[in-house]
Formats: C-alpha cells, structure tokens, sequence
C-alpha cells in the first residue's frame, strides 16, 4: 500500500508538470509533448509501472478494507470515532474508490483516445499569405513538410476514388496514394481533445465540475496517506514527524488544486484557438 | 470540592452468554455521587440490580486503581470513556452531568468474543504474548545481573515507556480496524529495544506478528484512533518501530 501509495504520488508529480503545460495554450508544445510521453521507451516502461501500481493498490486497498471490516463483525450502538481519528482516514476506502471510478473514465476520455480511437484527429495549421486566402496544412514530424488538408483522405479507399495525393495509414502516418510510400507522421492533436471535452456545449460544465470534485476527493485521499505510507514503512521519527506531515498537507492540497485549475481554465477561460 | 449527587440514564448492553444475542437495556440510577469511580458506580447499579432480584451486570475490574488492564467498557462512544490517558476505573461520575444517559458497550472485536454483558475475552493477547514476548536468561548458575549490562538512557526511557502498556484492549476497541498493532508495537518495542531482547529480536516480531494476525484482529491503517485512547500514552512510535523491525526481520 504505502509503496504504491508514495510511487503514485511521484507520478502524480510528474502527471501535473505535463498537464501544467495546457496553461502555454500552444497546442503544438502540448502535442508534442503527449507524442514524447507515448513514444519514450523508459516513459512506456514508466507508465506500465503507474499501470500496475495502481491495480495492486486498488487491489490491496481493497482487500484491506475488506478485511478490517470483518474485524468487527458486531458494531458499536453508540461510536464517538470523531474523538479519536480524522474522517479521511476513516475513509480512505471510500475515497480510493472514487478515485478509482475517476481514473477510469479520465483515461477512457484521454489515455484511450490517444491510444486506440481512429477518429483522433491529427494537428493541423492555417498559413496565412499576403497572395492567397487561408490554407490549411497538417504539421508532421518530419521538420520543414506540411501537408495540404484538402489533399488527403481517410483512406485508401477514398483516396483513389477522389484522387487525393494522401491518405491516413495506422492514425497518424500520410501516405502517398500513389506508391504507397509513408511521406510522414502527423502529430495527435490532444490539445484540441481536452479543449473539445472541457468544452463539451452539452456536458463540458458537468465534466468540469466531476473533475474538480474528484481533485477534492484526491486531496483528502493524500492528506491522510501521504503521512501514513511512511509510519506504514517505519518511518516515524519526533525529528522528522512534523515536517513529513507537514509536506503532506501542502502536498494534498497544493496538487489536487493544480489538477483542478486546468479544467477550470479550459473551460471558462481559455480562448478557442 | 463538595459531593454532588446526579441522576443518570444508563444503556447497557446485556448479553447472556456468548451464544445468546444481546441488546441494550436501559435503567436509570439515582443518586450517584460525583466523587464514584466508574466502576463504583457500577456497584451502585448492581445493588439496585439485585435488590430488584435481577442479574447483575457483569464487567471486568481488578486493581481499580489504573495499572491492571482488567476494566474495559465503551462508554459513550469511547473506550475508557471521555476522558484521555485513564483507564475506566480512574473514570468519576463527576464527568457526567445530571439527567446523561450513558451508553456501556463491550470491547468489539471479532478477537475479543463477548463471554457475559460487558466482559470479553481478551486471551488472544496472552497468546500473543506467549508466541514471542519473552527474553532468554542464563539460568545455569552464573545469570547475570541486568543492570550489569549498560543501556543508553534513550532506549531505556523508550523502552520503559513501551512496557507501561496493561494489555487493556483499548486499542483494539477504538481502532475502525479492530487492529492490534498498538499493543503488539509495544510488546515487541519494549524489547527490541533493550540488548537482552536482541537474540529472539529476528523471530519474535515474525511470530507475534503472524499469531496477531491468527486471532482475527484487523489491519493498521495508521488513523491513530488507538494512540489517543490509550490509558498509558502508548505512542504510534512504537507501531513504526514494529513495521521497520517486521521488514528486517522479513528480509533477512
Ligand atoms: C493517484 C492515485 C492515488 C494515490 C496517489 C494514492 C495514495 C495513497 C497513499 C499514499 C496511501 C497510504 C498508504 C499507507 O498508509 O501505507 C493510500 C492508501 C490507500 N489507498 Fe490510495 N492512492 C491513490 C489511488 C487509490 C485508488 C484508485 C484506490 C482504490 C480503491 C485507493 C485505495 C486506498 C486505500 C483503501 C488505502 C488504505 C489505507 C488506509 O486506510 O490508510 N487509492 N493511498
Ligand atoms: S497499547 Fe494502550 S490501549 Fe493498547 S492494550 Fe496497551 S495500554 Fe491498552
Ligand atoms: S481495574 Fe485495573 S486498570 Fe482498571
């Protein structure tokens, strides 16, 4: 529990300083961030990690929880529990299911969008000259080739019947209709998906406020658990005590509010570019 | 101060025998002096109780003066009662107001099965005890003094404070997880400590540890319920100091 519990916190560390980038609103910087997270060899090793932490903490926490409540099968007609303990940490199960229930449905809004939808759309730019109107062009990997959006179909298929030059292979590669030669990669426009969610006309408001409440919800998670995962480890010392309760309280506060200001940003404040 | 005398409310919870289901019932005591113990207080009930030719409450007690760990009893919400670092019969009436209704409850526990009304068993303790709390002595005719082997003053101190646990269950009673880590902390901490506990240090936190987790008792998840209810201030300290012993031991 409290090894995970700690590698989590280190994750949700590393989580923010990502999302935190939102706040640039270039959606280029955002992109190519999110391909570096996905297409990084020690951050696929580090996320399958975060993957498995995450379900053995779930696991154990339930299971725990499972089993304490068995420790006292009759209960008490009248327990004063609030003379003793602090309601977080009477709770934690409760709160990690939560928490659960939102990691869930944040990664099938994102992580699985990301990963597995073939209607994430590619990052695109409008260049503007003085001869000609708008145009817009796909940005790829490859520094210097842009590839015209009128040129390029979602297949194969479509490609020849509408003599386009390009057509999309495996999401995000742009291939010559013609030869099919793979020209280049386009980049996942992530930045355009959150916006879109937070910005939902319909449910963007009821994500926001869900996601603000489940930060809450992770907030109270931490203020119990950061402390505890290191008396759980033997880690208890008059010296140090005060200070690692302390950083725990800042750090369920100050981490859970950073998570929550994005949403909140995209949704009220930030401009659609 | 001058004796006042209040009138209470009490819900007790009677039980038969550890077969039978029991509830609470309520009965109300008349003129009970702010100056009682708990426990005397108790005594009034009983008299009252048997002078009406009903069964007694039944509720452990022994020392009555605070180092036993015989007395137990939830009252009100608490184990030992409203007041901190005292056990049930250093507990007066002159905490309650006139006209309360005070709730007695049992120790709850799946380890402490209820064997009459208010009194449990709280043998898986010994049990506990007996899987690892002990030290080897030299007993062949040369045993040596122990205050012949120096101790620092830190270890000592800790230690001494570790050993001023009375094995109430008061833990285990307010703990939301029926755990026993604070007791066991200080049983294996008492000795961990000290140089004569170092030779069954390796095996002794495994065996209490395993044998905790036998009788039933839940598991810690450090919400520090047991540390505030305990009648000798037996600190959290010692809960850290069995985890780190319980990973050495583990891994070595
Ligand atoms: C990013 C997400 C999470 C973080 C950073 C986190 C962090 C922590 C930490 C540091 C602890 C303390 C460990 C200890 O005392 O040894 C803890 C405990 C716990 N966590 Fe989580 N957790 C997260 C998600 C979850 C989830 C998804 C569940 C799902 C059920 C969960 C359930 C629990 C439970 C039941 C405990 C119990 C221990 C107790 O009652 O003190 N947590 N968590
Ligand atoms: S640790 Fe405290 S509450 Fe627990 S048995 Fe010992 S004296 Fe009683
Ligand atoms: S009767 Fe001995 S401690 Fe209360």
């Amino acid at each position: 529990m409290a090894l995970t519990g700690l590698f989590l916190c280190l994750f949700l560390v590393g989580h923010l300083i990502g999302n935190l980038q939102i706040l640039y609103a270039d959606p280029h910087q955002f992109n190519t961030y999110a391909l570096f997270m996905t297409s990084n060899p020690a951050i696929k090793a580090l996320s399958y990690l975060t993957y498995l932490s995450i379900l053995f903490h779930a696991f154990d926490g339930a299971l725990l929880t499972y089993r304490n409540v068995k420790a006292r099968p009759v209960g008490y007609v009248k327990n004063n529990a609030s003379a003793n303990s602090k309601i977080s940490s009477r709770n934690m199960g409760i709160l990690g299911t939560v928490i659960l229930i939102f990691i869930v449905t944040h990664m099938m809004s994102f992580w699985a969008v990301m990963h597995f939808d073939n209607k994430m759309p590619l990052e695109k730019i409008s260049v503007k000259s003085q001869m000609a109107p708008a145009k817009d062009y796909y940005l790829t990997q490859s520094p210097g080739e842009y590839i015209p959006v009128d040129q390029v179909a979602a297949d194969k298929k479509e490609a020849e019947a509408s003599r386009k030059a390009f057509y999309i292979k495996d999401r995000t590669e742009f291939i010559f209709t013609g030869a099919d030669v793979k020209k280049a990669d386009g980049y996942k426009d992530l930045f355009k998906v959150t916006v879109a969610f937070f910005k939902d006309p319909k449910y963007g408001l009821v994500y926001t406020i869900l996601y603000v409440i489940s930060m809450l919800v992770l907030g109270f998670h931490l203020y119990h658990g950061f402390a505890s995962a290191f008396q759980s480890l033997g880690l208890n010392h008059p010296k140090y005590n005060a200070a690692i309760k302390a950083f725990g309280i800042g750090f369920s506060i100050v981490v859970p509010f950073l998570f929550a200001v994005l949403p909140v940003y995209i949704h009220f404040f930030l401009k659609t570019i | 101060m001058a004796t006042k005398y209040i009138n209470i409310n009490l819900k007790v919870w009677r039980q038969k025998d550890a077969k039978s289901k029991g509830q609470m019932e309520t009965y109300k005591l008349n003129q009970v002096s702010t100056d009682s113990s708990f426990l005397e207080m108790l005594d009034q009930l009983n008299e009252q109780l048997i002078n009406e030719r009903k069964e007694p409450v039944a509720f452990d007690h022994d020392c009555r003066e605070g180092i036993c760990g015989m007395c137990s009893l939830y009252i009100n919400g608490r184990a030992h009662g409203p007041d901190t670092l005292i056990t049930t019969c250093q507990l007066h009436m002159r905490t309650f107001k006139d006209g309360e209704t005070i709730y007695i409850e049992p120790w709850r526990s799946k380890a402490f099965p209820v064997i009459k009304d208010l009194v449990v068993d709280r043998s898986a303790f010994d049990r506990i005890q007996q899987a690892g709390g002990f030290v080897s002595v030299n007993t062949s005719g040369n045993t040596i003094d122990a205050n012949a082997t120096p101790i620092n003053k830190h270890d000592a101190d800790r230690s001494f404070e570790a050993a001023a646990c009375i094995g109430c269950g008061a833990c285990v009673a307010s703990c939301k997880n029926g755990s026993a880590m604070l007791f066991v902390g200080a049983k294996v901490s008492q000795y961990a400590l000290l140089p004569q506990g170092k030779i069954e240090a390796h095996d002794r936190v495994l065996a209490m540890v395993r044998q905790m987790d036998e009788e039933g008792f839940g598991n810690c998840t450090n919400t520090g319920a047991c540390e505030i209810e305990c009648p000798k201030g037996i600190s959290l300290e010692n809960i850290a100091r069995m985890n780190r012993e319980y990973l050495k031991a583990s891994f070595s």
